[in-house]
Protein backbone atom coordinates (compact mmCIF):
# COMPACT_ATOMS: atom_id res chain seq x y z
CA UNK A 1 0.00 0.00 0.00
CA UNK A 2 3.07 2.33 -0.09
CA UNK A 3 2.65 2.79 -3.56
CA UNK A 4 0.62 5.54 -5.67
CA UNK A 5 -2.91 4.92 -6.68
CA UNK A 6 -2.39 6.07 -9.91
CA UNK A 7 0.41 6.05 -12.79
CA UNK A 8 3.40 8.21 -13.67
CA UNK A 9 1.25 8.95 -16.55
CA UNK A 10 -1.38 10.13 -14.24
CA UNK A 11 1.11 12.78 -12.05
CA UNK A 12 2.54 14.35 -15.33
CA UNK A 13 -1.17 14.75 -16.36
CA UNK A 14 -2.40 16.38 -13.21
CA UNK A 15 0.65 19.09 -13.30
CA UNK A 16 0.35 19.40 -17.29
CA UNK A 17 -3.57 20.04 -16.18
CA UNK A 18 -2.99 22.91 -13.36
CA UNK A 19 -0.18 24.68 -15.75
CA UNK A 20 -3.51 24.75 -18.50
CA UNK A 21 -5.61 25.88 -15.33
CA UNK A 22 -2.91 28.66 -13.98
CA UNK A 23 -2.17 29.94 -18.33
CA UNK A 24 -6.27 29.71 -18.99
CA UNK A 25 -6.62 32.54 -15.61
CA UNK A 26 -3.37 34.12 -16.41
CA UNK A 27 -4.58 35.41 -20.10
CA UNK A 28 -7.42 36.83 -18.80
CA UNK A 29 -5.79 38.99 -16.42
CA UNK A 30 -7.64 36.72 -13.31
CA UNK A 31 -4.89 36.72 -10.31
CA UNK A 32 -4.28 33.68 -8.29
CA UNK A 33 -4.86 33.95 -4.56
CA UNK A 34 -4.04 31.58 -1.47
CA UNK A 35 -6.27 31.87 1.39
CA UNK A 36 -6.22 29.80 4.77
CA UNK A 37 -7.10 26.48 5.15
CA UNK A 38 -8.00 26.20 8.26
CA UNK A 39 -10.74 28.52 9.66
CA UNK A 40 -12.31 29.29 13.09
CA UNK A 41 -15.68 28.90 11.08
CA UNK A 42 -16.80 26.29 8.97
CA UNK A 43 -19.73 25.37 6.58
CA UNK A 44 -23.00 25.75 8.12
CA UNK A 45 -24.74 23.64 5.03
CA UNK A 46 -26.20 20.18 6.96
CA UNK A 47 -24.99 18.40 3.94
CA UNK A 48 -21.51 19.44 4.14
CA UNK A 49 -19.29 17.75 7.21
CA UNK A 50 -16.39 19.71 8.42
CA UNK A 51 -13.60 18.06 9.68
CA UNK A 52 -12.25 19.86 12.85
CA UNK A 53 -8.76 19.72 13.61
CA UNK A 54 -7.47 20.02 17.25
CA UNK A 55 -4.40 21.41 18.57
CA UNK A 56 -2.24 20.33 21.37
CA UNK A 57 -2.31 23.95 22.56
CA UNK A 58 -4.74 26.37 23.87
CA UNK A 59 -6.01 27.33 20.17
CA UNK A 60 -8.75 25.54 20.19
CA UNK A 61 -10.53 23.30 17.48
CA UNK A 62 -10.54 25.09 13.79
CA UNK A 63 -12.06 23.76 10.77
CA UNK A 64 -10.75 22.46 7.30
CA UNK A 65 -12.32 24.24 4.70
CA UNK A 66 -14.56 22.56 2.97
CA UNK A 67 -14.19 25.02 0.17
CA UNK A 68 -12.03 28.59 -0.04
CA UNK A 69 -15.21 30.22 -1.08
CA UNK A 70 -15.76 32.45 2.15
CA UNK A 71 -11.99 33.69 2.66
CA UNK A 72 -11.94 34.22 -1.11
CA UNK A 73 -15.31 36.37 -0.60
CA UNK A 74 -13.64 38.52 1.69
CA UNK A 75 -10.99 39.50 -1.16
CA UNK A 76 -13.19 40.78 -2.95
CA UNK A 77 -15.18 42.72 -0.47
CA UNK A 78 -11.75 44.17 0.05
CA UNK A 79 -11.03 45.05 -3.44
CA UNK A 80 -9.53 42.12 -4.98
CA UNK A 81 -11.30 42.03 -8.38
CA UNK A 82 -11.44 38.85 -10.52
CA UNK A 83 -9.20 36.36 -8.32
CA UNK A 84 -8.92 32.36 -8.24
CA UNK A 85 -7.66 29.46 -6.29
CA UNK A 86 -6.42 25.98 -6.58
CA UNK A 87 -6.58 24.19 -3.67
CA UNK A 88 -7.69 21.50 -1.30
CA UNK A 89 -11.01 21.12 0.66
CA UNK A 90 -12.19 18.49 2.90
CA UNK A 91 -15.30 16.62 3.38
CA UNK A 92 -16.01 14.34 6.01
CA UNK A 93 -17.31 10.85 5.58
CA UNK A 94 -17.69 11.51 1.53
CA UNK A 95 -16.20 8.71 0.32
CA UNK A 96 -16.66 6.38 -2.99
CA UNK A 97 -16.09 6.43 -6.70
CA UNK A 98 -16.13 10.03 -7.50
CA UNK A 99 -15.74 11.63 -3.52
CA UNK A 100 -12.34 11.29 -1.58
CA UNK A 101 -12.47 13.23 2.11
CA UNK A 102 -9.79 15.77 0.82
CA UNK A 103 -9.53 16.62 -2.83
CA UNK A 104 -7.99 19.45 -5.10
CA UNK A 105 -10.89 22.55 -5.88
CA UNK A 106 -10.36 25.71 -8.25
CA UNK A 107 -12.52 28.10 -7.10
CA UNK A 108 -13.03 31.64 -9.03
CA UNK A 109 -14.51 34.78 -8.80
CA UNK A 110 -15.72 37.53 -11.48
CA UNK A 111 -17.17 40.39 -10.44
CA UNK A 112 -19.76 42.52 -12.61
CA UNK A 113 -20.38 39.09 -14.69
CA UNK A 114 -23.38 37.37 -15.01
CA UNK A 115 -23.84 33.75 -14.20
CA UNK A 116 -24.40 33.14 -18.08
CA UNK A 117 -21.03 34.86 -19.01
CA UNK A 118 -19.78 33.14 -16.28
CA UNK A 119 -20.80 29.34 -17.38
CA UNK A 120 -19.49 30.70 -21.13
CA UNK A 121 -15.94 31.04 -19.05
CA UNK A 122 -16.52 27.70 -17.62
CA UNK A 123 -17.09 25.93 -20.92
CA UNK A 124 -14.15 27.81 -22.42
CA UNK A 125 -11.98 26.15 -19.20
CA UNK A 126 -13.56 23.07 -19.87
CA UNK A 127 -12.70 23.04 -23.50
CA UNK A 128 -9.43 23.84 -22.84
CA UNK A 129 -8.74 21.28 -20.73
CA UNK A 130 -10.61 18.15 -21.98
CA UNK A 131 -10.94 19.48 -25.59
CA UNK A 132 -14.69 18.73 -25.34
CA UNK A 133 -17.58 20.62 -27.12
CA UNK A 134 -19.44 24.03 -25.93
CA UNK A 135 -21.71 23.48 -22.85
CA UNK A 136 -25.53 22.93 -23.42
CA UNK A 137 -27.73 24.49 -20.58
CA UNK A 138 -30.94 22.74 -19.43
CA UNK A 139 -33.34 24.19 -16.54
CA UNK A 140 -34.08 21.99 -13.46
CA UNK A 141 -37.76 22.55 -13.88
CA UNK A 142 -37.25 20.81 -17.38
CA UNK A 143 -35.37 17.62 -16.73
CA UNK A 144 -38.17 16.60 -13.79
CA UNK A 145 -40.89 17.31 -16.39
CA UNK A 146 -38.78 15.58 -19.38
CA UNK A 147 -37.88 12.49 -16.94
CA UNK A 148 -40.80 12.59 -14.92
CA UNK A 149 -43.29 14.57 -16.08
CA UNK A 150 -43.99 16.70 -12.97
CA UNK A 151 -43.41 20.35 -12.13
CA UNK A 152 -40.56 20.37 -9.50
CA UNK A 153 -41.69 23.56 -8.24
CA UNK A 154 -45.51 23.28 -7.73
CA UNK A 155 -46.02 19.56 -6.90
CA UNK A 156 -46.93 18.43 -3.39
CA UNK A 157 -44.56 16.99 -0.94
CA UNK A 158 -46.87 13.98 -1.21
CA UNK A 159 -46.40 13.54 -4.88
CA UNK A 160 -42.65 13.78 -4.81
CA UNK A 161 -42.52 11.23 -1.90
CA UNK A 162 -44.71 8.62 -4.03
CA UNK A 163 -42.72 8.88 -6.95
CA UNK A 164 -39.61 8.01 -4.84
CA UNK A 165 -41.48 5.42 -3.72
CA UNK A 166 -42.42 3.84 -7.19
CA UNK A 167 -38.98 4.68 -8.94
CA UNK A 168 -36.14 4.80 -5.97
CA UNK A 169 -35.47 1.54 -3.82
CA UNK A 170 -35.56 3.62 -1.33
CA UNK A 171 -35.34 2.55 2.12
CA UNK A 172 -35.71 4.59 5.10
CA UNK A 173 -38.17 6.58 6.48
CA UNK A 174 -40.07 9.72 4.46
CA UNK A 175 -37.68 12.09 3.01
CA UNK A 176 -38.52 15.79 2.88
CA UNK A 177 -38.80 17.77 0.03
CA UNK A 178 -35.67 18.61 -0.78
CA UNK A 179 -34.42 15.39 -0.19
CA UNK A 180 -37.00 13.82 -2.58
CA UNK A 181 -35.67 16.13 -5.52
CA UNK A 182 -32.21 15.47 -4.14
CA UNK A 183 -32.71 11.47 -4.65
CA UNK A 184 -34.40 11.68 -7.69
CA UNK A 185 -32.36 13.71 -9.53
CA UNK A 186 -29.10 11.74 -8.49
CA UNK A 187 -30.72 8.21 -9.43
CA UNK A 188 -32.56 9.35 -12.28
CA UNK A 189 -31.40 12.67 -14.20
CA UNK A 190 -27.71 13.29 -13.20
CA UNK A 191 -26.59 9.65 -14.70
CA UNK A 192 -28.25 11.03 -18.18
CA UNK A 193 -26.37 14.56 -18.39
CA UNK A 194 -23.62 15.94 -20.44
CA UNK A 195 -23.38 12.31 -22.12
CA UNK A 196 -22.52 13.69 -25.73
CA UNK A 197 -21.69 17.74 -24.69
CA UNK A 198 -21.23 19.56 -21.27
CA UNK A 199 -24.20 20.47 -19.86
CA UNK A 200 -25.24 22.92 -17.35
CA UNK A 201 -28.30 22.45 -15.12
CA UNK A 202 -29.38 25.63 -13.70
CA UNK A 203 -32.35 27.67 -11.83
CA UNK A 204 -32.25 25.01 -8.59
CA UNK A 205 -35.28 25.29 -6.39
CA UNK A 206 -35.35 28.24 -4.16
CA UNK A 207 -34.91 26.12 -1.47
CA UNK A 208 -31.48 24.77 -2.34
CA UNK A 209 -30.10 28.42 -3.04
CA UNK A 210 -27.19 28.12 -0.43
CA UNK A 211 -24.97 30.62 -0.88
CA UNK A 212 -26.76 31.83 -4.69
CA UNK A 213 -29.23 35.03 -5.01
CA UNK A 214 -32.59 34.17 -5.93
CA UNK A 215 -34.50 35.39 -9.07
CA UNK A 216 -37.80 34.70 -10.93
CA UNK A 217 -37.87 33.01 -14.01
CA UNK A 218 -39.73 33.82 -17.04
CA UNK A 219 -42.65 31.45 -15.84
CA UNK A 220 -42.59 33.47 -12.78
CA UNK A 221 -40.92 30.20 -10.09
CA UNK A 222 -38.27 31.84 -7.66
CA UNK A 223 -35.76 30.08 -8.66
CA UNK A 224 -31.55 30.21 -7.33
CA UNK A 225 -29.39 31.94 -9.76
CA UNK A 226 -27.03 28.65 -9.80
CA UNK A 227 -25.78 26.41 -12.35
CA UNK A 228 -23.92 22.53 -11.99
CA UNK A 229 -21.88 21.48 -14.39
CA UNK A 230 -22.15 17.71 -15.63
CA UNK A 231 -19.99 16.02 -17.41
CA UNK A 232 -20.45 12.45 -18.70
CA UNK A 233 -23.26 11.92 -16.00
CA UNK A 234 -20.37 13.76 -13.35
CA UNK A 235 -20.60 16.74 -11.36
CA UNK A 236 -17.91 18.81 -12.06
CA UNK A 237 -18.63 22.48 -11.29
CA UNK A 238 -21.41 24.80 -9.01
CA UNK A 239 -21.73 28.05 -9.77
CA UNK A 240 -23.48 31.23 -8.36
CA UNK A 241 -24.69 34.25 -9.03
CA UNK A 242 -23.52 35.10 -5.69
CA UNK A 243 -25.64 36.14 -2.44
CA UNK A 244 -24.05 39.95 -1.52
CA UNK A 245 -27.11 40.82 1.03
CA UNK A 246 -25.27 40.54 4.66
CA UNK A 247 -28.84 40.15 6.48
CA UNK A 248 -29.86 37.51 3.89
CA UNK A 249 -26.98 35.72 4.28
CA UNK A 250 -26.68 35.85 8.07
CA UNK A 251 -30.40 34.46 7.72
CA UNK A 252 -29.67 31.22 6.28
CA UNK A 253 -26.52 29.99 8.36
CA UNK A 254 -28.93 30.06 11.06
CA UNK A 255 -31.59 28.53 9.67
CA UNK A 256 -29.03 25.66 8.52
CA UNK A 257 -28.04 25.59 12.05
CA UNK A 258 -31.77 25.58 13.10
CA UNK A 259 -31.90 22.57 10.42
CA UNK A 260 -28.95 20.42 11.97
CA UNK A 261 -30.23 20.73 15.42
CA UNK A 262 -32.94 19.18 14.10
CA UNK A 263 -30.75 16.71 11.91
CA UNK A 264 -28.91 15.83 15.10
CA UNK A 265 -25.96 17.33 14.16
CA UNK A 266 -23.48 19.70 15.95
CA UNK A 267 -23.40 23.30 15.54
CA UNK A 268 -21.38 25.12 13.41
CA UNK A 269 -20.04 28.78 13.99
CA UNK A 270 -20.74 31.17 11.41
CA UNK A 271 -17.91 32.85 9.84
CA UNK A 272 -18.84 36.76 11.36
CA UNK A 273 -15.81 37.63 9.19
CA UNK A 274 -17.55 36.87 6.23
CA UNK A 275 -21.29 38.41 7.13
CA UNK A 276 -19.06 41.38 8.10
CA UNK A 277 -17.66 41.85 4.46
CA UNK A 278 -20.68 41.19 3.01
CA UNK A 279 -21.72 44.09 5.31
CA UNK A 280 -19.13 46.39 4.05
CA UNK A 281 -20.03 45.89 0.80
CA UNK A 282 -19.03 42.76 -1.92
CA UNK A 283 -18.81 43.91 -5.50
CA UNK A 284 -21.94 42.10 -7.37
CA UNK A 285 -19.94 39.01 -8.56
CA UNK A 286 -20.74 35.43 -10.05
CA UNK A 287 -18.45 32.20 -8.60
CA UNK A 288 -17.80 28.83 -9.00
CA UNK A 289 -15.88 25.99 -7.91
CA UNK A 290 -14.81 23.31 -9.47
CA UNK A 291 -13.36 19.61 -9.01
CA UNK A 292 -10.15 18.97 -10.40
CA UNK A 293 -10.17 15.84 -9.46
CA UNK A 294 -13.20 14.68 -11.68
CA UNK A 295 -11.96 17.01 -14.73
CA UNK A 296 -8.55 15.11 -15.04
CA UNK A 297 -11.41 11.51 -14.31
CA UNK A 298 -12.83 12.96 -17.59
CA UNK A 299 -9.59 14.28 -19.27
CA UNK A 300 -8.55 10.77 -18.98
CA UNK A 301 -11.23 8.75 -19.13
CA UNK A 302 -11.77 6.81 -15.89
CA UNK A 303 -14.95 6.63 -13.57
CA UNK A 304 -12.60 6.05 -10.34
CA UNK A 305 -11.33 9.76 -8.92
CA UNK A 306 -8.71 6.70 -7.04
CA UNK A 307 -7.47 6.86 -10.23
CA UNK A 308 -6.09 10.02 -10.40
CA UNK A 309 -4.83 10.42 -6.76
CA UNK A 310 -1.22 10.07 -5.64
CA UNK A 311 -2.64 8.78 -2.87
CA UNK A 312 -6.16 8.00 -2.08
CA UNK A 313 -7.63 8.67 1.21
CA UNK A 314 -6.99 4.63 1.93
CA UNK A 315 -3.50 4.98 0.96
CA UNK A 316 -3.18 8.93 2.67
CA UNK B 1 -25.38 -6.94 17.38
CA UNK B 2 -23.88 -3.63 16.59
CA UNK B 3 -25.38 -1.09 14.30
CA UNK B 4 -23.39 -0.22 11.31
CA UNK B 5 -23.72 3.14 9.50
CA UNK B 6 -23.78 3.44 5.64
CA UNK B 7 -20.34 4.79 5.70
CA UNK B 8 -19.19 1.40 6.82
CA UNK B 9 -20.92 -0.81 4.75
CA UNK B 10 -18.40 -2.71 2.72
CA UNK B 11 -18.53 -6.27 0.61
CA UNK B 12 -18.67 -8.92 3.29
CA UNK B 13 -20.64 -7.02 6.05
CA UNK B 14 -23.69 -8.75 7.38
CA UNK B 15 -26.36 -6.59 8.28
CA UNK B 16 -30.67 -7.14 8.61
CA UNK B 17 -32.64 -5.78 6.24
CA UNK B 18 -36.29 -6.16 6.45
CA UNK B 19 -35.78 -8.89 8.81
CA UNK B 20 -33.65 -11.22 6.75
CA UNK B 21 -29.90 -11.38 7.25
CA UNK B 22 -28.44 -9.75 4.57
CA UNK B 23 -24.87 -9.78 2.96
CA UNK B 24 -23.36 -6.41 1.14
CA UNK B 25 -22.03 -6.91 -2.00
CA UNK B 26 -20.93 -2.80 -2.94
CA UNK B 27 -21.86 0.16 -1.92
CA UNK B 28 -21.53 3.23 -4.24
CA UNK B 29 -21.97 7.14 -2.38
CA UNK B 30 -23.68 9.60 -4.50
CA UNK B 31 -24.55 13.44 -3.53
CA UNK B 32 -25.97 15.29 -6.48
CA UNK B 33 -23.80 18.51 -6.11
CA UNK B 34 -24.86 20.01 -2.65
CA UNK B 35 -27.59 18.36 -0.46
CA UNK B 36 -28.28 15.26 0.54
CA UNK B 37 -26.16 12.22 -0.10
CA UNK B 38 -27.15 8.80 -0.79
CA UNK B 39 -25.58 5.35 -0.99
CA UNK B 40 -26.66 2.77 -3.39
CA UNK B 41 -26.49 -0.35 -1.83
CA UNK B 42 -26.14 -3.94 -3.49
CA UNK B 43 -26.73 -6.29 -0.68
CA UNK B 44 -27.78 -10.50 -1.30
CA UNK B 45 -30.69 -11.86 0.82
CA UNK B 46 -28.76 -14.66 2.57
CA UNK B 47 -32.07 -16.63 3.44
CA UNK B 48 -33.66 -16.01 -0.51
CA UNK B 49 -30.22 -15.71 -2.35
CA UNK B 50 -31.76 -12.86 -3.80
CA UNK B 51 -29.74 -9.49 -4.76
CA UNK B 52 -31.32 -6.65 -3.44
CA UNK B 53 -30.61 -3.21 -4.78
CA UNK B 54 -31.73 -0.32 -1.91
CA UNK B 55 -30.90 3.49 -1.49
CA UNK B 56 -30.19 4.88 1.61
CA UNK B 57 -29.66 8.28 3.21
CA UNK B 58 -26.15 8.21 3.96
CA UNK B 59 -25.28 8.19 8.03
CA UNK B 60 -28.37 5.65 8.04
CA UNK B 61 -27.83 2.06 9.52
CA UNK B 62 -28.23 -1.06 9.63
CA UNK B 63 -28.47 -3.54 12.68
CA UNK B 64 -25.63 -5.95 12.16
CA UNK B 65 -26.35 -10.17 11.53
CA UNK B 66 -25.35 -12.85 13.64
CA UNK B 67 -24.11 -14.55 10.77
CA UNK B 68 -20.78 -16.51 10.84
CA UNK B 69 -19.62 -19.45 8.15
CA UNK B 70 -18.15 -22.28 9.67
CA UNK B 71 -16.58 -25.51 8.06
CA UNK B 72 -18.71 -28.81 9.12
CA UNK B 73 -18.64 -31.89 8.40
CA UNK B 74 -21.69 -33.46 6.96
CA UNK B 75 -22.72 -36.87 9.33
CA UNK B 76 -25.93 -38.27 8.44
CA UNK B 77 -29.74 -37.14 8.09
CA UNK B 78 -32.75 -38.39 9.93
CA UNK B 79 -35.43 -37.41 7.01
CA UNK B 80 -36.16 -34.24 8.88
CA UNK B 81 -32.49 -32.72 9.55
CA UNK B 82 -28.98 -32.96 7.85
CA UNK B 83 -26.90 -33.19 10.48
CA UNK B 84 -23.09 -31.57 10.49
CA UNK B 85 -20.05 -31.12 12.69
CA UNK B 86 -17.66 -28.48 12.96
CA UNK B 87 -14.46 -29.06 12.29
CA UNK B 88 -12.57 -27.20 14.64
CA UNK B 89 -12.82 -29.64 17.69
CA UNK B 90 -15.23 -28.70 19.11
CA UNK B 91 -17.67 -31.31 17.93
CA UNK B 92 -20.93 -29.47 18.27
CA UNK B 93 -23.29 -30.87 16.09
CA UNK B 94 -26.09 -28.42 13.82
CA UNK B 95 -29.54 -29.52 12.50
CA UNK B 96 -30.27 -27.96 8.91
CA UNK B 97 -33.32 -27.97 7.70
CA UNK B 98 -34.51 -28.91 4.30
CA UNK B 99 -34.43 -25.05 3.16
CA UNK B 100 -30.96 -24.29 4.64
CA UNK B 101 -29.45 -27.48 2.54
CA UNK B 102 -31.71 -26.38 -0.64
CA UNK B 103 -29.67 -27.14 -3.33
CA UNK B 104 -26.90 -28.75 -1.67
CA UNK B 105 -28.90 -31.72 -1.18
CA UNK B 106 -27.44 -33.36 -4.56
CA UNK B 107 -23.98 -32.77 -3.09
CA UNK B 108 -23.88 -34.35 0.43
CA UNK B 109 -21.67 -36.99 1.25
CA UNK B 110 -20.79 -38.11 4.33
CA UNK B 111 -17.21 -37.20 6.17
CA UNK B 112 -16.88 -34.48 3.56
CA UNK B 113 -16.55 -30.66 4.86
CA UNK B 114 -19.02 -28.18 3.53
CA UNK B 115 -19.37 -24.62 4.59
CA UNK B 116 -22.10 -24.02 7.17
CA UNK B 117 -23.89 -20.25 7.44
CA UNK B 118 -25.06 -19.99 11.14
CA UNK B 119 -27.74 -17.19 11.75
CA UNK B 120 -28.43 -16.77 15.39
CA UNK B 121 -26.69 -20.16 15.86
CA UNK B 122 -28.92 -22.27 13.43
CA UNK B 123 -27.94 -23.35 9.88
CA UNK B 124 -29.03 -20.56 7.12
CA UNK B 125 -27.26 -22.22 4.08
CA UNK B 126 -25.07 -24.76 3.04
CA UNK B 127 -22.40 -24.27 0.56
CA UNK B 128 -20.83 -27.23 -0.58
CA UNK B 129 -16.66 -27.40 -2.03
CA UNK B 130 -16.17 -26.34 -5.67
CA UNK B 131 -15.75 -30.21 -6.26
CA UNK B 132 -17.09 -33.33 -4.65
CA UNK B 133 -16.18 -36.64 -5.63
CA UNK B 134 -19.04 -39.06 -5.90
CA UNK B 135 -19.72 -42.71 -7.22
CA UNK B 136 -21.91 -43.38 -10.21
CA UNK B 137 -24.38 -45.93 -9.24
CA UNK B 138 -26.76 -46.09 -12.24
CA UNK B 139 -25.92 -45.35 -16.05
CA UNK B 140 -25.79 -47.30 -19.10
CA UNK B 141 -22.83 -49.57 -19.64
CA UNK B 142 -19.54 -47.80 -20.83
CA UNK B 143 -18.09 -47.97 -24.11
CA UNK B 144 -15.16 -49.55 -24.95
CA UNK B 145 -12.31 -47.95 -26.69
CA UNK B 146 -14.79 -44.77 -26.49
CA UNK B 147 -12.11 -42.38 -24.13
CA UNK B 148 -12.21 -38.47 -24.00
CA UNK B 149 -13.81 -38.00 -27.28
CA UNK B 150 -17.45 -38.42 -28.41
CA UNK B 151 -20.82 -38.01 -26.66
CA UNK B 152 -22.07 -37.80 -23.20
CA UNK B 153 -25.09 -40.04 -21.07
CA UNK B 154 -26.46 -39.63 -18.02
CA UNK B 155 -25.25 -40.92 -14.71
CA UNK B 156 -26.84 -41.16 -11.87
CA UNK B 157 -24.50 -40.62 -8.36
CA UNK B 158 -25.01 -41.58 -5.05
CA UNK B 159 -26.22 -38.47 -3.88
CA UNK B 160 -28.98 -38.43 -6.14
CA UNK B 161 -27.40 -36.12 -8.55
CA UNK B 162 -27.73 -36.78 -12.21
CA UNK B 163 -24.97 -35.22 -14.52
CA UNK B 164 -23.72 -35.49 -17.72
CA UNK B 165 -20.77 -37.95 -18.22
CA UNK B 166 -18.52 -38.91 -21.18
CA UNK B 167 -19.50 -42.49 -22.86
CA UNK B 168 -17.32 -44.63 -21.11
CA UNK B 169 -18.01 -44.06 -17.46
CA UNK B 170 -19.25 -47.09 -15.86
CA UNK B 171 -21.53 -47.83 -12.78
CA UNK B 172 -19.03 -48.03 -9.11
CA UNK B 173 -16.35 -45.67 -10.46
CA UNK B 174 -15.87 -42.24 -8.67
CA UNK B 175 -15.58 -39.22 -10.59
CA UNK B 176 -14.80 -35.90 -9.81
CA UNK B 177 -17.69 -33.13 -9.76
CA UNK B 178 -17.72 -29.16 -10.47
CA UNK B 179 -20.84 -28.74 -7.58
CA UNK B 180 -21.03 -25.08 -9.29
CA UNK B 181 -22.11 -26.17 -12.82
CA UNK B 182 -23.43 -29.34 -12.14
CA UNK B 183 -20.22 -30.32 -14.02
CA UNK B 184 -18.33 -33.92 -14.50
CA UNK B 185 -14.41 -32.87 -14.37
CA UNK B 186 -13.07 -36.55 -14.06
CA UNK B 187 -12.82 -39.61 -13.06
CA UNK B 188 -11.31 -39.18 -9.51
CA UNK B 189 -7.52 -40.90 -8.93
CA UNK B 190 -6.32 -43.33 -6.65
Amino acid sequence: MWQPNCSQSTLKARAGCYSQIRAFFDSRGIIEVETPILSHAGATDPHLASMTVHSTSCMGAQYLQTSPEFAMKRLLASGSGAIYQLCKTFRADELGQRHNPEFTMLEWYRPSYDLAALMQEISELVSHVCDLPKAKIVTYKHVFQKHFSINPFSSTDEVLWALVQRSCSFSGEKLDRDACLDLLLAEHIEPKLGLEAPCFLTDYPASQASLAKLKKNEEGDWVAARAELYIQGIEIANAYDELTDAIEQRKRFELDNVQRLRMGLPHVNIDEHLIQALSHGMPNCVGVALGVDRLLMIKLGTDDIQDVLSFSHERA
Amino acid sequence: MANFSTNEFKGGLKVMLDGDPCSILENEYVKPGKGQAFNRVKLRNLRTGRVWERTFKSGESLEGADVMDHDMEYLYTDGEFWHFMMTDGSFEQHGADEKAVADSLKWLKEQEVYVVTLYNGAPLSIAPPNFVELEVVETDPGVKGDTAQGGTKPATLSTGAIVNVPLFVNIGEVLRIDTRKGEYVSRAKG
